[in-house]
């Protein structure tokens, strides 16, 4: 008989001498080793044994009588520690055993971050009994903390068993959203909330600097500076291929050990199979094709070759509760089509990907119920055209027609609730349309209050709208922000509150965005939303943002950029101006200007001198002028008493002070502002977003001014006897725009939309609720005064947004 | 021309929804990463008046230009709208497991060499 060894006991191996036992019991006389001490069971189900769903003994998948059945020379807790070819041994710790043909399956090894302190006690990896053991003790102190490094499959099997086990257990993942290789980023927001709903807190773009502690793991400490205490620290970030005994032995390696598709390698009688294995470039780290190969080796041996082939792959994770799935290649491309469907009240998230008719890729969150199905046409790469418009409702829904759904809310009874969060039924709604005679949806939000708080019974009151009213109503009111969404910049920001939706993922998810990742005119405001709405809370989204804003300088018609340093309500000095003049020659910088809001600009820098640029003016001591943003840009002053003859107030000193003070903040469209010292109006401060008009009786506040397109003398809001009036008085007028105004909307046009009584109550009428939005505006410049470009400047942020990642030379280019 | 690759850095080297440049004999080349993780390569240049693509707003698998909003479909260069246009798009290459990012300037061809 054949002697046949195997060295490692896993999935793969497990699954190939089960074949070759079924088939042919008697080709072969086989010894196993296995470094761990202990036979075959289903790695998978580690995650319900540590969860506490299973025991071992329900994962073994070959007993001892299984391999005594088989007559296998069992060498558990034996490392096999060379292979000699020339002779054809196998050295294992205990003594060599001879081979006729030889099996590699040595599966993988955990990857281990190379950071300080990865070898403490509490340090562990996820990947065998033993480690899951350790993770179930730990977990048995009350009051524990783990920190798990790594938020993909393993991670997040490893944090919910935690949990389940009563540890406090913090995910910490490098990348924007969890899942990042199986997930898009709608799918990962869902899976974080769910997470999130279970006591598990997640932390993205959290980079591990070192693991702190004595004589144990005490606490990890991220790139930024943040300490997490820790018991225990899991770390799962990937896998490498266990390959050094076939490296050692000559074998053909590459980033694995390199086999054909007979699963041979280089040396025709030693095979190898499974996570160790690398064929026509592709690696392995899930079970199916692991299967696969096993089958194809046993055949192989039997003397009956088929040949293995890359198959497309299926992700599922094992947390009760976090249902979802992805398969294929769900990036958009050109010629793809996407389908979206997102039910927010479900937690449900559905895309698929469509190419040249064949659905190519799908992601799902929540309800996971058609994966198979969609799974299956992935595979087959069946055309779908002739069940399109139903496609995403899944299997059931194909054959019948679809539903009409006017049709659905006609049927409904009088009492059945619309609104939920008002308590609102169907017969208040059509009544009071018919009694009242309403014929927008704004009228109905007024007088039944249906739709008024979350909005989403909104599609549901237009239906009986338009069945009530017939041809008299007219949707078209309604003007959709862009073409990603039916709801327009109003219906937004009110929902981003009232929903406190605080990412950009979460917005498109819960109102039912019907692209993947917006647009170039969605994203910016939804980014300006959530900024102004949760200041501290929300992290700015630089790729949402127009370049200008992204690299704090404004590009010109030519691709380069111009660069104009603040200066307090116009004010500069001698050594300033030498600073700005020692850049020009320094940078050759070739046109110098001054603008319309009494700044110096500079225009024509190059994209990759602008760091440089930034830093000597830093060190001069200015900063960003922000001429470039949707922010508070100028505020531009005349000499008032400080040196006219007409002065009746410190014109200049009040423009320094509310410059100094809302400096930084980002607004709906960029504000202006002037401050004059008499009525003679040097600084022109009747055509400002903002402007002030000193008198001897003290100072009147101006706005919605406008001279561009449209040109607009100021409105009077009203008029206050002392400086610190006035300043509160423009900062609470300011935040109400802030918080009202839609992206673009400059403050001309907030006051045609809203109406100055409105703005007035709010402001001037009401010493504390001005005095409310005073603070708020104050607390978030807390977060907003940051100069942009001493955070540049200093190499912190993107170097790479500054110079190319690569050049390529000439003669590379040339060979 | 045969296909030669370069390799230009790692896909962590440019931010999703974002792109990075890259220089070259041939021009400056835009290099794009989506929310998907594909990435794209197109002349840095936009079909309407030149602007610096590689400065735009990126979503799904297209780039807004920075100067006046035109939408470029990354993988075929195709400008959006009547008055179409197109940039010359070079292909790209990511290994799956190292993330790094190979760049090829076959699609260079065209492009006067001096060279030849
Ligand atoms: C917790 C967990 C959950 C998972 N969940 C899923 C899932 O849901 N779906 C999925 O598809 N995949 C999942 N996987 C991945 C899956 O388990 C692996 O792809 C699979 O186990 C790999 O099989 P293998 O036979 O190649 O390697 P392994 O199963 O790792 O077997 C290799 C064996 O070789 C032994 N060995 C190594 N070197 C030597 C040596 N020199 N001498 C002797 N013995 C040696 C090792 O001790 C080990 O027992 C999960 C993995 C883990 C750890
Ligand atoms: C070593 C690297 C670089 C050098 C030596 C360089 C040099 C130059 C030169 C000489 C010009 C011509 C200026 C003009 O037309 O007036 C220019 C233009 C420009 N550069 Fe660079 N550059 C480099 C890298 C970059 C990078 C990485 C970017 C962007 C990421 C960039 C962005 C621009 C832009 C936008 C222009 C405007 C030209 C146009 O739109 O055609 N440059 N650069
Ligand atoms: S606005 Fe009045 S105070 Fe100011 S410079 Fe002109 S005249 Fe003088
Ligand atoms: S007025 Fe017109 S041309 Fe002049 S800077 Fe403004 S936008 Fe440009
Ligand atoms: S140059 Fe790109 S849109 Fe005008």
């Amino acid at each position: 008989m054949q002697k046949l060894v195997v060295i490692g006991a896993g999935m793969a191996s497990g699954r190939v001498l089960e074949t070759l036992f079924e088939t042919d019991p008697g080709a072969f006389e086989v010894t196993l080793f296995n470094a761990e001490p202990r036979g075959n069971y289903n790695r998978i189900m580690l995650s319900p044994v540590l969860s506490g769903e299973k025991s071992f003994e329900e994962i073994v998948t070959h007993d001892d009588a299984w391999y005594g059945a088989n007559r296998v020379v069992c060498r558990f807790g034996e490392k096999v520690v060379a292979i000699d070819r020339t002779r054809k041994v196998v050295v294992g710790e205990n003594g060599e055993v001879p081979y006729d043909k030889l099996i590699v399956a040595t599966g993988s090894v955990p990857f281990i971050v190379p950071v300080e302190g990865r070898d403490l006690p509490g340090v562990i990896t996820y990947r065998d009994l033993d480690d899951t053991n350790r993770m179930i003790e730990a977990s048995a102190r009350a009051g524990g903390r783990a920190v798990v490094i790594g938020g993909g499959l393993l991670g997040l099997e490893a944090a919910a068993g935690l949990r389940l086990r009563g540890m406090e257990v913090t995910v910490l993942h490098l990348t924007g959203h969890l899942m990042d290789r199986q997930l898009d980023e709608a799918a990962g927001y869902l899976l974080r909330r769910d997470l999130e709903k279970r006591g598990i807190s997640v932390m993205t773009r959290a980079s591990t600097e070192r693991i702190l502690g004595e004589n144990q793991v005490e606490a990890v400490e991220l790139a930024d500076g943040t300490r997490l205490a820790a018991d225990l620290v899991v770390m799962a970030v990937g896998i490498r291929p266990s390959v050094e005994l076939a490296k050692a032995a000559g074998l053909a390696v590459n980033r694995a050990i390199v086999v054909d598709a007979q699963m041979r390698t280089s040396d025709p009688d030693v095979y190898a199979v499974g996570e160790c294995v690398e064929f026509n470039g592709t690696l392995f780290g899930l079970v199916a094709p692991l299967y696969e190969q096993a089958k194809i080796l046993a055949g192989c041996l039997l003397g009956r070759p088929g040949s293995f082939a890359v198959k497309e792959l299926s992700t599922k994770l094992k947390v009760t509760g976090c249902d979802l799935f992805s398969a294929g290649d769900f990036a958009a491309g050109d010629g793809r089509e996407e389908i979206v469907l997102r039910d927010p009240a479900q937690g449900v998230y559905r895309r698929l990907v469509i190419e040249d008719d064949r659905l190519v890729g799908a992601v799902m969150y929540g309800d996971t119920g058609d994966a198979n199905w969609f799974f299956d046409l992935i595979r087959e790469g069946a055309p779908v055209s002739a069940m399109r418009e139903t496609l995403i409702f899944g299997q059931s829904y194909q054959g019948t027609a679809p539903l009409d759904p006017m049709a659905a809310v006609a049927a409904l009874p009088d009492d059945a609730e619309i609104c939920g969060c008002n308590g609102v039924c169907k017969g208040k709604i059509t009544g009071a349309i018919t009694a009242k005679g309403l014929t927008s949806l704004d009228e109905v939000r007024a007088h039944t209050k249906a739709s008024a708080s979350c909005g989403t019974c909104t599609g549901l009151v237009e239906q009986l709208m338009a069945m009530t009213l017939g041809a008299a109503y007219n949707p078209a009111a309604v003007k959709p922000m862009c073409p990603c969404t039916d709801l327009s910049h109003g219906d937004v920001r009110r929902l981003i509150v009232a929903k406190e939706l605080k990412s950009i993922p979460e917005v498109m998810q819960e109102l039912e965005w019907k692209t993947s990742c917006g647009c170039a005119k969605c994203r910016p405001a939804l980014n300006y939303y959530l900024l102004a709405d949760w200041p501290g809370e929300y992290a700015d989204d630089d790729q949402s943002r127009f370049i200008n804003e992204r690299v704090h300088a404004n590009i010109q018609k030519d691709g380069t950029y111009s660069v104009v340093p603040r200066m307090w309500g116009g004010l500069t000095s001698a050594s300033e101006l030498r600073a700005i003049a020692d850049v020009v020659d320094k940078f050759s910088i070739p046109t110098v200007k001054c603008t319309g809001g009494q700044r110096i600009d500079m225009l024509g820098v190059k994209k990759e001198d602008l760091p440089a640029v930034w830093a000597d003016l830093n060190a001069a001591g200015m900063v960003s002028g922000a001429a470039y943003g949707k922010a508070l840009r100028t505020v531009k002053t005349c000499v008032g008493t400080d040196w006219c003859r007409f002065g009746t107030q410190d014109s200049t000193g009040l423009g320094v002070k509310i410059e100094r003070f809302m400096w930084g903040s980002w607004t709906p469209a960029k504000v202006k502002m002037a401050v004059s010292g008499c009525p003679r109006n040097c600084a022109e401060a009747t055509c400002k977003d903002v402007g002030v008009i000193c008198t001897d009786a003290g100072y009147e506040i101006h706005f919605a001014g406008a001279a561009g397109l449209d040109i607009k003398g100021t409105e009077v809001l009203t008029q206050v006897k002392t400086e610190e009036e006035a300043l509160e008085m423009i900062v609470a007028l300011v935040q109400l725009y802030r918080e009202q105004g839609h992206y673009l909307e400059r403050i001309y046009k907030w006051l045609k939309r809203v109406g100055m009584e409105s703005i007035r109550a709010a402001i001037v009428e009401d010493a504390e609720k001005r005095r409310h939005y005073f603070e708020r505006f104050a607390y978030s410049q807390r977060f907003a005064q940051r100069d942009p470009w001493a955070d540049r400047a200093s190499g912190g942020v993107a170097p790479h947004e500054f110079r190319p990642m690569a050049e390529i030379s000439y003669r590379e280019a040339a060979e | 021309m045969t296909r030669e690759w370069h390799r230009i850095g790692l896909l962590t080297d440019i931010p999703r929804r974002g792109a990075r440049c890259v220089t070259s004999p041939f021009g400056r080349i835009a290099v794009f990463r989506t929310a998907d993780d594909e990435i794209f390569a197109t002349e840095d240049r936009c079909p309407h008046r030149g602007g610096p693509l590689s400065q735009g707003i990126v979503h799904d698998a297209s780039v807004t230009c920075p100067l006046h909003n035109a939408v470029i479909e990354l993988a075929t260069g195709f400008m959006q709208g009547p008055e179409g246009g197109r940039v010359r798009v070079f292909a790209t290459r990511v290994d799956p497991l190292t993330r790094v990012i190979e760049l090829s300037l076959a699609e260079a061809a065209g492009v006067p060499e001096a060279a030849e």
